[in-house]
């Protein structure tokens, strides 16, 4: 009993470490009501205040994790979970290749789900994610604002920039950087995108496949940079890995 | 028994936001027992029931999607007050248990997983079923936590989105596993013919 309780006090007071300093990598994004590319037609959505990682999650971040959880090794992993591309680029279970600090990438929807779960956190819905990334360095929502849309489309132009190490893209308002620039990034409800993509047969509106499918449009059709992002996310499914798809993870704000 | 009520939901949300190994390998002890029938059938690896979801159905009776497995399920999501599409799907899938023969109707189990949990509870279920005579037990309603439920769609490749408090928008996806809960057949659309559906169902089914 003597042994345990400063062995207790010192796990606690770890854990506790671990909470603070992963609250420290997150910033507060306020909230507001924002009109979003798509979903209901001109309906505005209200998104609550969140905490959301500063940075996408590292190699380094994520090589903690599979160690600590074994059955999210490349190895291991189900299937049902993860497609063949995950972690592909590691050299095995424990060596991945590229910079520490890059985002990692090649990790499927369940994957990334379940690292924020273990970090008492969870992936970022898309509305708080779109809200937090139609921001610039200056303001709240630069979507109208041509420099900020003319940096997105640079990126996509850009090669391999998932290579590249998190924190070299801009800060936005919020304090977050690489929302744009670096990888695209997993979302919690990734699948309630219809748009094209998943059987590509909604090309015409009559589609049968989707009910309710003429609620769909694009409120803003020249917002290119965003319908790639979104098309993007309608192509994915949970189990899929992919080059340029990364993730961070975002948090309730506690009272 | 109201407490163990309360002990059970515990438990339930225990399992649910656990991640460590610890526990993991606690919930696996927990279902030994039912393992340890099927003893030689490990769940394969691309199984459903590695998800480690709890539903409720329409009885009310606490499940998990292991509990399905050892017959060929049928699997759709819609939602009660879908005016649009579900009475199609659930017309859909009355037309393909239909055509199942006889003999081979006991060995399929036909489910309907609510992705508006809020709205769709057990007593809502309930009478969903009565409204649409689906009061045997081959026809299972469940609801699930929302982040089951997001999780679960993920898995069927179903996409949907809350359009309004009372709308959704959401893919038409009937899926087909076998006894091990394998994934064998999908049919995508309303009123499709239902042919390709029916035979895998018939092939499975003992």
């Amino acid at each position: 009993m003597k042994l345990y309780s400063p062995v207790l006090f010192l796990v606690f007071s770890l854990l506790f470490c671990e909470v603070a300093a992963q609250n420290d990598k997150m910033a507060l994004v306020k909230g507001g009501v924002y009109l979003p590319l798509y979903g209901a037609e001109n309906k505005t959505v209200k998104v609550e205040p969140f905490l959301m990682d500063i940075y996408p999650v590292t190699n380094t971040d994520y090589l903690k994790f599979v160690e600590e959880y074994p059955q999210w090794k490349k190895s291991n992993v189900k299937p049902l979970f993860a497609d063949k591309s995950y972690l592909t680029n590691w050299k095995d279970d424990e060596t991945f290749q590229g910079l520490p600090n890059a985002p990692v990438t090649n990790v499927s929807w369940f994957a990334a789900k379940k690292y924020c779960e273990c970090q008492g956190k969870r992936l970022p819905t898309m509305d708080e994610w779109e809200f937090a990334a139609m921001a610039n360095e200056k303001m709240q929502d630069a979507r109208r604002i041509e420099t900020y849309n003319q940096y997105i489309l640079n990126w996509y132009e850009t090669p391999k920039t998932f290579n590249n190490p998190i924190g070299e893209t801009f800060k936005n308002y919020w304090g977050i950087y690489d929302l744009h620039g670096l990888v695209w990034e997993w979302t919690l409800d990734f699948n309630s995108v219809l748009i094209s993509g998943e059987s590509r047969k909604d090309v015409d509106k009559d589609s049968n496949l989707f009910c309710g499918s003429a609620a769909i449009g694009a409120s803003d059709l020249m917002n290119y940079a965003a319908f790639m992002r979104y098309a993007f996310r309608g192509s994915m499914k949970a189990r899929y890995s992919s080059q340029n798809l990364g993730f961070r993870c975002a948090k309730d704000v506690e009272n | 028994m109201n407490n163990f009520k309360y002990l059970a939901i515990v438990i339930a949300l225990t399992a649910f936001f656990s991640c460590n190994n610890n526990s993991e390998k606690n919930v696996d002890t927990a279902d030994t027992a039912k393992v340890k029938k099927t003893e030689s059938e490990a769940i394969p690896e691309m199984s459903i029931y590695n998800l480690p979801s709890h539903w409720t159905n329409q009885n009310g009776e606490e499940i998990e999607l292991k509990d399905l497995q050892g017959k060929v399920v049928v699997m759709v999501m819609i939602y009660t007050t879908c005016k649009a599409a579900c009475p199609r799907l659930v017309a859909d899938m009355r037309n393909i248990e239909k055509q199942v023969p006889e003999e081979k109707k006991d060995d399929v189990q036909y489910v309907f997983v609510s992705i508006d949990p809020e709205t769709d509870t057990p007593e809502r279920l309930k009478a969903f079923s009565k409204e649409n005579e689906m009061e045997d037990e081959k026809w299972l309603f469940l609801r699930g936590t929302e982040a089951d439920t997001r999780e679960f769609a993920a898995v069927l490749a179903v996409s949907y989105k809350e359009i309004s408090p009372m709308d959704f928008s959401h893919s038409n996806i009937i899926s087909v596993f076998n006894h091990k809960g394998e994934m064998v057949h999908q049919q995508e659309g309303l009123g499709v013919d239902n042919k390709e559906t029916v035979q895998t169902i018939i092939d499975l089914a003992k």
